[in-house]
């Protein structure tokens, strides 16, 4: 009975301390979005952040996108042809790829190459007390360095998804038309027939858009919650990867079930 | 109203804790007169740093009052915190640089932030407060390029960039070779005499410290526990200020922590 | 890294994205189409079964594409389902065409295909096919149980 008591105490201790976190990030989030003019009227700052978070994440984007595609039209083939669909393999491409492979993995990505960036560099700022000399020279740190980087993650992500779904349909195509033989008109043409650009092209770039405000909120975060110890960035840094992926993942689902059943 | 225009800042019986249950500083007053150098000397962890914390508005008391220049800085909004803060310079223990920038754009850093000036003009202050602190010609340098004590002085450089009315200074001396250490003395006395700024240093670098300062005070225990001119502490006759100066192992602070007697720790276990 | 450098940077990187963006509405999405299909009137065809019929399913005359089934509901009152279609401004249909659910294929997609008849008149914004304009999926379940049955009753009126 007692033990039961503990367990339970214990329990309830757990659901507060995370529920205190959530609202901790809930907050800081509101800070962030309020010192969203100052990241655009210094635009200068933000187009740095484009250039590390987006320009610098293009090359892995284009390769990871050119090889999914590749796959997908040699699997893909090899299955609708079983069953004498193998014309359809446009469609299957390019739907998998906008409705979900394109903004998820391209955000995975992101998450790993940017978003893990963005944490370990704010982290250090952190640990060798830059955020806290900028406070000191009464310069906003959320504003200055938290902001321009929150902001120019979110131009770049959505680009680097369309990026990802357009190099793995040309991928797609260089294996289904010169190397398999199919009908470039076929490819494109059933592709075009079943691509509706509100339901599907529309919501890959929601999608995009929903997952870069979590990798950001979360990179940008952690970042600025590390514990200022080499150890405490390094762990944060994981942190950003693992909690982004989940979130990624979980929010695609919610995504979907409101987008896509039924279509 | 005297106390106000003589003193820029003032403690009036300040307790401060980061946790419910510890108080760092129970009831300290310190008052910190214009246009001196005034050191504050303690054993590690004793607040100093929450002092200077205290006097830039980093954290607010839990009870007294913190005052700058007539204000007391608790009741200031952020705007007007961030207001006061232009009057502050704050040189960080190890200096705090940003990584990303070179030395040039540290020092420019809180110029462009602050003051809209075209940029020969940014350039030519810069360059100013650079030769300030004899670094001029480290201007395009990384930060990574830099020694710990030219780090020091680039940080420097920048805390005095828009000529502050306060200088405060986290253990200016720690980590620094003798020479360095030399230099960033003779820097902080000549700027607060050059600028006709007060300065106020933590720090436990006694010797060092003595031969610039006008005035010490030394905290513990969460008080002031002693103070004055060099002159008068180094003839003190207080115990733990003399233990603290001469660098004594044992004394007042005493070498062990407080533990049950050493017989019964290694035999007490055998007897049971 | 120069401010001018990140600038030309970025600028690739933002018009790339863009590209990439056109080439998605234009050439999978085939945005240019979407656009003359905004100019369509609707018409419903009522069926004993649509089988597999999807919403934005295509609707087909001849085998080209002539517009897209926008919705699907079952009637309450007759018993029908209904499928509401838009069908392009260009084409016109006579009143009496046959509106049929097919397949293309064994397992291809499901969609609705028009047949014309010989009358005057043609089909307006809001025309109905009746039950009798139209035919309903095949429904494969159905055929094999009719085959059975037939089969079964067959052998034992042989006996």
């Amino acid at each position: 009975m007692k033990m039961l008591i503990e367990g339970l105490r214990g329990l309830g201790r757990e659901t507060q301390a995370i529920l205190t976190r959530l609202g901790f990030i809930a907050r800081f989030f509101v800070a962030l979005i309020r010192r969203t003019p100052e990241s655009f009227v210094r635009a200068s700052l933000t187009l740095r952040e484009i250039y590390f978070s987006g320009v610098l994440s293009l090359a892995i984007i284009l390769v990871s996108g050119l090889f999914i595609g590749m796959v997908l039209a040699l699997q893909g083939y090899d299955i609708l042809s079983t069953y004498g669909a193998g014309d359809s393999l446009g469609v299957l491409v390019a739907l998998s790829l906008l409705r979900e492979l394109g903004p998820v993995v391209a955000a995975l990505l992101f998450a790993g190459r940017a978003g893990s960036a963005i944490t370990a560099e704010i982290g250090l700022m952190k640990a060798t007390e830059q955020l806290d000399a900028m406070d000191m020279m009464a310069v906003d740190p959320i504003s200055r360095v938290a902001a321009p980087r929150f902001w120019g993650g979110m131009i770049s992500m959505p680009l680097l998804a369309a990026m990802f779904s357009a190099a793995a349909i040309l991928g797609a195509y260089a294996i289904a038309v010169p190397l398999i033989g199919m009908d470039s008109g076929a490819f494109w043409g059933n592709m075009q027939a079943a691509v509706d650009v509100r339901v599907d092209i529309l919501n890959s770039i929601v999608k995009s858009l929903v997952f870069g405000t979590l990798v950001l909120l979360i990179a940008v975060f952690e970042g600025y919650d590390a514990k200022p110890t080499a150890e405490g960035v390094s762990s944060a840094t994981t942190k950003t990867v693992v909690y982004s992926s989940l979130a990624i993942l979980a929010a695609d689902f919610i995504l979907t079930i409101f987008m896509f059943r039924g279509v | 109203m005297s106390e106000i225009t003589s003193d820029i800042a003032n403690l009036t019986d300040v307790s401060f804790g980061y946790d419910e249950s510890r108080l760092i500083l129970d009831g300290i007053s310190m008052s910190f007169p214009r246009g001196k150098v005034i050191a504050i000397m303690g054993g590690s962890g004793c607040g100093k740093t929450t002092i200077l914390r205290l006097l830039a508005g980093q954290v607010t008391p839990r009870l007294g009052e913190v005052d700058f220049n007539g204000r007391s800085v608790a009741r200031l909004s952020k705007k007007e915190l961030y207001a006061m803060r232009r009057q502050i310079g704050f040189l960080f223990q190890f200096g705090a640089l940003f990584s990303d920038l070179s030395v040039f754009e540290n020092v420019a850093f809180p110029i462009r932030e602050h003051l809209n000036l075209p940029e020969e003009m940014i350039r030519d202050l810069v360059l100013m407060k650079l030769n300030a602190v004899g670094l001029r010609g480290a201007a395009s340098l990384f930060t990574n390029e830099l020694s710990g004590g030219m780090a020091r002085r680039v940080a420097l450089a920048r805390a005095i960039a828009l000529d502050p009315l306060l200088m405060l200074y986290d253990e200016p001396f720690t980590g620094l070779d003798p020479i360095s250490l030399g230099v960033v003395g003779q820097l902080i006395r000549q700027l607060n005499d050059a600028l006709g700024t007060t300065s106020v240093l933590v720090t436990h670098d006694v010797v060092e410290s003595l031969k610039i300062v006008d005035y010490v005070y030394f905290i513990g225990k969460g008080c002031v526990l002693a103070s004055g001119t060099p002159e008068e502490i180094s003839h003190t006759t207080d115990p733990f200020v003399k233990q603290f100066i001469h660098g004594e192992p044992d004394g007042p602070v005493p070498l062990h922590m407080k533990a049950p007697e050493l017989s019964a720790d290694f035999f007490g276990g055998a007897h049971a | 890294m120069k401010r001018a450098t990140i600038d030309l940077w970025v600028g690739i990187f933002v018009v790339l994205g863009l590209v990439a963006l056109l080439f998605l509405a234009l050439q999978v999405g085939n945005l240019a189409s979407v656009g003359r299909e905004a100019k369509t009137y609707r018409i419903e065809a009522h069926f004993d079964n649509i089988g597999g019929l999807k919403p934005r399913a295509p609707v087909k005359a001849a085998g080209v594409v002539v517009g897209r089934v926008e919705q699907i509901r079952f009637d309450p009152k007759l018993y029908e389902a209904v499928a509401v279609m838009n069908i392009n401004e260009k084409y016109s249909f006579t009143t009496d065409t046959l509106a049929s659910v097919l397949t293309s294929g064994l397992l291809g997609e499901v969609y609705i295909g028009l047949d014309v008849g010989g009358s005057e008149e043609m089909l307006v914004n809001g025309s109905v096919l009746p039950r009798t304009q139209t035919q309903s999926a095949v429904v494969l379940e159905k055929l094999i149980g009719q085959f059975f049955l037939r089969e079964s009753t067959a052998s034992s009126g042989g006996k």
